[in-house]
């Protein structure tokens, strides 16, 4: 006999027909991308970008391998930036979490109530993108691209949550009994029992730093600091400029002959995409789980 | 979180009393204010110079005399906010989007979470979880990207299937009468995959006796998933829209920057809060109403989230933010 908290298998067929368009939608501008980016660029201003590549070509990946150094720079600084940047917001997060955690703490109202009002107010672009400019004069330096995520106020009240709730005070005190300074206990005995929640949100300050390119339009004009989002970004935003201009300048009409610019706009893309799809199986089982932690509990 | 409120109403009161508590404190837990200190610098240079910062707004700035020797001019900016046309644009475009991209969440990834516990066969449900919350990982700059291969006017694959069936291209980057639908499509594809997950979290902590007992007193899978699995499900709902509706005066800058392209003639679909304050800053120079603007967006927006936070509160004390 059929099981009665289980759909028929009717209702299920006609479910999995509605998910597989889902997930066609899902995938269909992926392949589309990358299918022009191996096509010959004659083919795509002709017929357009399709589903399968018409005529196959690598010339776009040859023209942007020509250029492989700026290619390369710009993952070096998302790298840099991505590693540095998370790294030093986990250690900032987890040290201001555990202070405002300790029960006997007699201030920890006051400092968690100084994070939490940041999630409530403030002072937007402008006077943010001054005290940059104008206080701490760091734009077109890499700090410009580090310091504006490093304490995301939810995820210090989650840590502090996670100590709070999953750190006995007993081990704590024990702790202190045996000699323990007050940071040797946090390194040693706090830290690694909070293991989950300090790769959860590392996880998701790798993504904030290796996604960004809010923080390099606003602060940087120097070429050699642009990351990997912000090259795709500049990289576009020229294409666009010299198709919309070809007709008016005459060497950009030259340069539109022989520049593959349709196709290697697309072959951009995939050098974008590319690490994010291929390291896809790996990390999102855990962001998954960082999710059901953080947004529920928290 | 709730219990920021709570500690906060108990021992708010021994903060106030004298100075000397807090260096007693001081020199007992040194280590602990050591701990507290790199963050607080992220803070004061993140939040708390902005938030002082924005008095600006009062002021007419000029490049030359700085901050502080501009000269203060009262709600002479807020009034040109005001008369021109642009702060009734804004605001509405920036309420109006919320208020469809709350209602697709509240709806469209629900019934996704439910369909993703419904399917039989349990392997298949993970690879469609997978694949749609794919695009959650991907920045605007890179959606952008795959959006202009569907739009762009001569070789996206939108107008080739237009011209294949017979029918006029549409330069879309130009005509403005698509975008709303475009931008909550847009929206709908990178958020629902991350939004269904977090319910279907939910759905799969519930306790399966009760369907049980559903199914005993003659009741279809349907009508447990309506009579019992959708009002189990109704707080997690409310909670999260309502959190949604604090935030419903600020949106996601990249969406309405990166994928119309910063396309003058979609301006009037396309503006809001954030493109606005961005291009005054950046584009027009114009730090006055960029300033202004802004000022307008923290003050409505922080009535805003209280509110919000006050009604969650009432429901469930647990899930409010204080």
């Amino acid at each position: 006999m059929r099981d009665c908290t289980k759909i028929s298998r009717k209702a299920d067929f006609a479910l999995n027909i509605i998910m597989i368009l889902c997930t066609l939608a899902c995938v269909i501008p992926l392949i589309i991308v990358f299918s022009a980016s191996i096509t010959d660029e004659k083919a795509v201003t002709l017929y357009g970008y399709s589903l399968i590549p018409r005529d196959f070509s690598l010339e776009a990946y040859k023209y942007i391998f020509k250029n492989i150094m700026v290619v390369l720079r710009a993952y070096g600084v998302t790298l840099l930036v991505t590693v540095t940047g998370s790294s030093l917001s986990l250690i900032i997060i987890s040290l201001y979490a555990y202070p405002i955690s300790r029960k006997d703490f007699k201030y920890r109202s006051v400092f968690t109530f100084i994070v939490f009002l940041t999630m409530l107010f403030n002072g937007g672009l402008v006077p943010w993108y001054m005290v940059y400019v104008n206080v701490l004069h760091i734009n077109d330096t890499i700090m410009a691209l580090i310091l504006p995520y490093l304490m995301t106020p939810l995820y210090v009240l989650i840590m502090r949550t996670f100590f709070m709730t999953t750190i006995p005070e007993g081990i704590i005190e024990a702790a202190r009994i045996d000699g323990a300074g007050e940071f040797q206990t946090f390194v040693r005995i706090v830290l690694p029992l909070a293991k989950p929640v300090l790769a959860t949100i590392g996880l998701f300050n790798v993504l904030t730093y290796w996604n960004d390119w809010y923080a390099p339009l606003l602060f940087i004009n120097n070429e050699k600091l642009f990351n990997l989002q912000y090259l795709m970004y500049r990289v576009d935003k020229a294409i666009l400029y010299l198709s919309n201009n070809a007709g008016s300048i005459n060497n950009a009409t030259q340069i539109m002959a022989n520049l593959p610019s349709q196709t290697a706009r697309m072959a951009m893309a995939v050098i974008g995409i590319g690490p994010i799809i291929l390291s896809y199986p790996f990390f999102q089982k855990y962001f998954v789980e960082g999710l059901t932690i953080g947004s529920l509990k928290g | 979180m709730a219990e920021v409120q709570r500690s906060l109403g108990t021992e708010g009161v021994t903060v106030k009393r004298q100075k000397p508590a807090l260096l007693k404190e001081f020199a007992k837990n040194k280590v602990l204010f050591f701990m507290l200190l790199p963050g607080l610098l992220v803070l004061l240079a993140n939040n708390y110079l902005p938030m002082f910062g924005i008095i600006i707004a009062f002021k007419d700035y000029n490049y030359s005399k700085g901050f502080w020797k501009s000269d203060w001019v009262g709600f002479e900016n807020f009034k040109y906010l005001f008369n021109s046309k642009a702060a009734y644009q804004i605001t509405r475009n920036t309420i109006l989007y919320n208020l469809a991209f709350i209602i697709i969440a509240a709806t469209i990834a629900v019934a996704l979470a439910i369909i993703f516990n419904e399917l039989l066969n349990r392997r298949m449900s993970k690879l469609y979880q997978s694949v749609m919350f794919l695009p959650y990982f991907f920045s605007w700059v890179v959606i952008s990207y795959l959006v202009f291969a569907l739009l762009s006017s001569d070789m996206g694959f939108v107008n080739k299937q237009l011209v294949n069936l017979g029918m006029e291209p549409v330069e879309w980057y130009v005509d403005p009468r698509f975008w709303p639908l475009i931008i909550i499509l847009v929206n709908t594809w990178k958020w629902t995959g991350y939004d269904s997950i977090i319910y279907l979290a939910a759905i799969v902590g519930f306790d399966k006796s009760l369907y049980e007992a559903a199914a005993v007193d003659g009741a279809s899978r349907f009508q447990q998933i309506t009579k019992v699995m959708v009002p189990m499900l109704m707080p997690v709902i409310t909670i999260l829209t309502l959190i949604k509706v604090g935030r419903v005066f600020f949106t996601d800058f990249g969406l309405f920057f990166n994928i119309p392209r910063n396309s003058g003639p979609l301006f009037d679909v396309t503006n809001v809060i954030e493109t606005y304050v961005f291009r005054a800053l950046r584009q027009t120079g114009d730090i006055g109403m960029a300033s202004a603007a802004g000022f307008y967006q923290a003050i409505v927006g922080f009535i805003v989230v209280l509110t919000a936070n006050y009604i969650v509160r009432r429901i469930d004390k647990d899930s409010s933010l204080f």
